[in-house]
């Protein structure tokens, strides 16, 4: 039990009421950077950075300022359901899932359940992570070693055919959907040569299009857009706005335990491989959709679909920080900047980490365990306060918001053709959601597409072309085996009906 | 409250400085506004680790009084941050940090965009590169390991690195041209990545950076074979129990002539003027004095040739020259120029 | 205006879906074309860059043929109303103010369109009186540039206006 003496260690350590003051500082600053799409939180953790160095200098300010970035990564990961509850505008990207639920839940006046639901959701899944770092890291380390160009396009390929299966949508509309997702995703320079792709000798579009700009667009503009022609007001309005919300959720929640427990297995699984927190939260939506008895009215407003994405994010976000510990290489822009704070702290990832420098290390996953409940319940007290926003009337919080949508889809990439991009994203997605294209598989597509192309590509430049590649050894095999499983799961579940 | 004694120490220390200010003379610009330094690569990268590092110690020693930002500017291989800083002409609040990419992509692309369009600064340092193999191969030195890439056949060894057609891929083409061996260039996102696939002996060698690929050496991961430079690095401190990154011999000393330096330099826009460009040289050169950047300069094994002026300018030039060489060489040149 | 005329169809169910196919269809050849120029083949070791792009465009557009083809031979029964005069005012009296504002953005900065466009909506659309919208789209404008120009350091487009006031 030595990683337990060590983790007591560390909260002997980080338990001290300048540290729990700090903590509570920083989840409430994370959850203002999580909601404001411009200050994602890479940009919040690398603003605070300097400060952290004043605070270093005093003695044992190391542990606060470690407490106090990692407070801020918390509480922006929580803070990312917000907005996508409310007003359908994913504040992060791994909270877009988050909307298909939890937004028709909020217009059904069910704000409080669906933010209760999702804060929960997410403080299991970042449990769950941090337990698996605690006492799994060695073997999670060597596992992600395992992971070569084929085994990161089967994860990719699995991931798309979790979350794709036949819709209630016509079929060629969600081809097109998704196929344009994929040719969004393609523009800009190509990852395996360097060619620029259908850029057309601009510099605007050297960058490509970014995933934020296309769902602020397709998803917040198009949304509001939608709304108007009801009238000038959001639904939902009528949510209930006191503690009692809560309660009644947690009654609930219990009865989705299963597809917590898998949404947690599938988030840790993708934070250490590591696949991202996004492509978890869409397999862990998708297989939810297909094993549920309720599956068919997931879309509609579920409680059981913002727990599934909620949880599958943040156990990946969590657990993802053990790859960059152990291998020093980042699983998202956010934690990119953290490592960059954590080195010049005198961190050095690699393999010697929990060797050399476990006092840091413990710390940091003491704080972890920490941060988390600091975030819960900042966040769920401030439940009623977020469902209150609702009652805004339309003609003040509907600027407002594409303000805000502006200034998040100009931060990007710097450049005001994004913000032109939004608008008109907005209109194409106000157009594809009346004539009944499906907007999930395009957005995916977009996440997924140059990632996908890129190890598909790195696979066939070692194996010189060679499909086989992806079936050579049992991982990958396994992992395109169980994808092509899931794609054809339509086919082979009526073949089973057939047979009997 | 422990809090208001941070404060209290933050105050102290920018009262401190702002009398450290005032002894030193007076300088004919200061920037008057926040500070954009601009990474043509994404985060996490090596420019990112040393700009993030520049901006750190800036802020720590207090040698700037507004702000200074990071942004990363990634799109069409560094196109994106260096058009940028092209089209802010006469803005003295942008800086940028450079890599090779500043010549191999409009190279590679026909993105146009030149470095005369900026304005030199100060040559940071140069970043060295080093031949691994995985510590698992039986591979001592870096002649061993290229018979047996010959040996393996065309194309049969897999070499990673960073990008297309960038300084990764060029030496890799250099080594191929030196002694017919042939490898298969895998292209990936960013060093970090490289080195862990070589970790998991996804592919067969790499030649990554020394901070790239240092904390798998010290864990027994990787081996080094040798430093593509003309001399062997100076630092003399055990890195593992037995080799230092001095104990590591040039590719030239085991027999694979090739060299290549990859500059970390900070530039500005084009039509700046030169109290602005010595405002930045001054705190750049602060910055090089402080224990972070000693650190910084060993932990990464780097070159610390440090170039300013004149001397930078003409620096460039020929690098500039020799990459048209090399990418020629390689066949990497855009609509077969 | 009366109410009947409110609820005219502004725009055929029938019609948006070929405007909508036909879109598709442009972005799907756009992809066809460009991937081709750049070598769209497999070769030797693998796909050559153009040759996802080029496949996807290419079922882009016969994916959109086919709706294209389905929404021509829609019944007439079928042919709903894809929006009424009157919720297309709505939506336009929206989208075009939107439309100047960003162009606004471009040219101005965003905090002095902002305070524009959310004065302009307050008082259009929600009959506000003016005090309470110049209250409020000012009061987000500074709010805004506090937290992204002085907490965060979020560089945000800034126009002549800034440049006037020195805060840029």
């Amino acid at each position: 039990m030595d990683a337990l003496n060590s983790l007591l260690d560390g909260f002997a350590v980080a338990l001290t009421f300048t540290n729990i003051a700090l903590m509570f500082a920083g989840v409430i600053l994370g959850v203002i950077i999580g909601v404001l799409p411009g200050l994602g939180g890479a940009n919040g953790v690398a603003i605070l950075l300097p400060l952290t160095f004043s605070m270093a200098q005093t003695p044992g300010g190391q542990t606060s300022a470690i407490i106090l970035l990692s407070c801020i990564y918390w509480g922006a990961l929580f803070g990312g359901a917000i907005t996508s509850i409310l007003f359908n505008i994913p504040g992060e990207p791994w909270s877009v899932a988050t909307t298909f639920d939890g937004y028709p839940l909020a217009q059904k006046g069910r704000a409080g359940a669906a933010l209760t639901a999702a804060f929960t959701s997410s403080f299991f899944g970042a449990a769950v992570g941090v337990i698996v770092i605690t006492f799994l890291s060695p073997i999670v380390a060597e596992f992600a070693l395992e992971f070569g160009p084929p085994e990161f396009f089967a994860v990719y390929m699995l991931t798309f055919c979790a979350f794709i299966g036949m819709g209630k949508e016509p079929p060629f509309k969600t081809i097109v959907s998704m196929m344009l997702g994929f040719a969004l995703a393609a523009v800009g320079s190509d990852t395996v040569t360097g060619t620029l792709r259908m850029t057309f000798g601009t510099a605007t579009l050297l960058t490509g299009f970014d995933f934020l700009v296309a769902v602020i667009g397709l998803f917040g503009i198009g949304e509001i857009l939608m709304t108007l022609e009801e009238g000038l007001e959001f639904r939902g309005a009528s949510a209930k706005l006191n503690l009692k919300v809560v309660l009644e959720t947690w009654k609930e929640l219990p009865k989705y335990w299963l597809t917590s427990l898998r949404g947690a297995a599938i988030g840790c699984f993708m934070g250490i491989v590591p696949g991202g927190a996004t492509p978890a939260s869409f397999m862990s939506y998708g297989v939810a959709r297909r094993m549920s008895k309720d599956g068919d009215k997931f879309g509609e407003g579920m409680v059981e679909g913002v727990v599934a994405p909620e949880t599958a994010a943040h156990a990946a976000g969590t657990s993802a920080l053990l790859p960059m510990l152990t291998l020093g290489v980042p699983g998202s822009p956010t934690a990119a900047v953290l490592l960059g704070g954590l080195l010049i702290w005198g961190l050095e990832p690699g393999p010697l980490l929990f060797v050399e420098q476990k006092d840091f290390v413990w710390g940091l996953i003491a704080s972890m365990y920490l941060g988390n409940i600091a975030g819960l319940i900042v966040v769920l007290t401030c439940v009623p306060l977020f469902a209150a926003i609702l009652r805004i009337p339309f003609s003040v919080i509907a600027p407002i918001i594409i303000v805000i949508c502006a200034i998040g889809a100009y931060t990007v990439h710097n450049t005001t053709f994004d913000v032109y991009m939004m608008v008109v994203f907005g209109v194409v997605g106000y157009a594809f959601k009346k004539l009944a294209y499906p907007l999930a598989p395009l957005v995916l597509a977009i996440v997924l597409g140059d990632r996908a192309e890129a190890s598909f590509r790195q696979a066939m430049l070692v194996s010189h072309g060679d499909m086989s590649i992806f079936f050579s050894n049992k991982l990958v095999g396994g992992l395109t085996g169980l994808a092509l499983f899931l794609l054809f799961w339509p086919l082979i579940s009526w073949l089973i009906r057939r047979l009997r | 409250m422990k809090i208001s004694a941070v404060f209290k120490h933050v105050l102290s220390m920018a009262a401190v400085a702002a009398f450290a200010a005032v002894a030193v003379p007076a300088q004919a610009w200061e920037p008057t506004k926040t500070v954009e330094f601009i990474v043509p690569a994404g985060s996490g990268g090596g420019a990112d680790q040393m700009a993030r590092a520049i901006q750190g110690i800036i802020v720590k020693h207090n040698l700037m009084k507004e702000a200074m930002v990071v942004i990363n500017k990634s799109g069409g291989a560094g196109a994106e941050g260096f058009l940028d800083v092209k089209s802010a002409k006469g803005d003295p609040h942008k800086i940028i940090i450079t890599l090779s990419n500043m010549f191999t992509t409009p190279l590679a692309t026909g993105v146009p965009f030149n470095w005369r369009d900026l304005t030199p600064v100060k040559m940071m340092a140069l970043d060295e590169f080093v031949l691994w193999v995985n510590a698992e191969t039986p591979y001592k030195t870096a002649m061993e390991y290229v018979d047996a890439v010959k040996k393996a056949g065309a194309g049969k060894m897999n070499m990673g690195g960073t990008g297309s057609k960038q300084e990764d891929q060029i030496i890799t083409a250099a080594i191929e041209q030196k002694t017919g061996a042939k490898f298969t260039y895998i292209p990936f996102k960013g060093g970090g990545t490289v080195a862990v696939q070589l970790v998991g002996k996804h592919i067969d060698s790499s030649v990554n950076n020394p901070i790239e690929a240092v904390a798998h050496w010290r864990g027994g991961k990787l081996r080094p074979l040798c430093v593509f430079d003309t001399q062997r690095m100076p630092y003399k401190d055990k890195m593992t129990s037995t080799m230092s990154w001095n104990d590591i011999p040039t590719c030239k000393e085991a027999g694979l002539d090739v060299n290549y330096l990859m500059l970390r330099g900070i530039f500005m826009p084009g039509g700046v003027s030169q109290d602005q460009v010595d405002y930045y040289v001054n705190v750049l050169r602060k910055v090089r004095e402080t224990p972070e950047w000693t650190a910084l300069m060993n932990k990464g094994a780097f070159n610390q040739t440090s170039l300013e002026g004149k001397e930078f300018a003409d620096w460039v030039a020929a690098a500039e020259a020799e990459h048209i060489a090399l990418m020629k060489a390689a066949g990497f040149m855009a609509g077969g120029k | 205006m009366s109410e009947a005329n409110n609820q005219r169809a502004a725009l055929s169910d029938k019609t948006a879906e070929m405007a909508v196919a036909g879109f598709t269809f442009a972005l799907g050849a756009i992809a066809v074309y460009d991937s081709w120029r750049i070598g769209a083949r497999w070769v030797g070791d693998g796909p050559q860059t153009g040759y996802f792009p080029f496949y996807v465009g290419l079922i882009i557009c016969i994916a959109s043929a086919v709706n294209f083809i389905q929404a021509l031979l829609m019944s007439k029964e079928k042919n709903g109303v894809f929006v009424e005069v009157g919720q297309l005012k709505l939506v336009l009296s929206v989208l075009v103010p939107t439309s100047v504002y960003v162009v606004l953005v471009a040219l101005f900065g965003i905090y002095v369109p902002s305070i524009v466009y959310i004065a302009f909506f307050m008082l259009w659309l929600g009959k506000y009186p003016w005090w309470k919208a110049a209250l409020v789209s000012v009061g987000t404008s500074v709010f805004f540039y506090c937290v992204f120009e002085i907490w965060f350091k979020v560089p945000l487009p800034k126009g002549p206006v800034e440049a006037l006031l020195g805060l840029d």
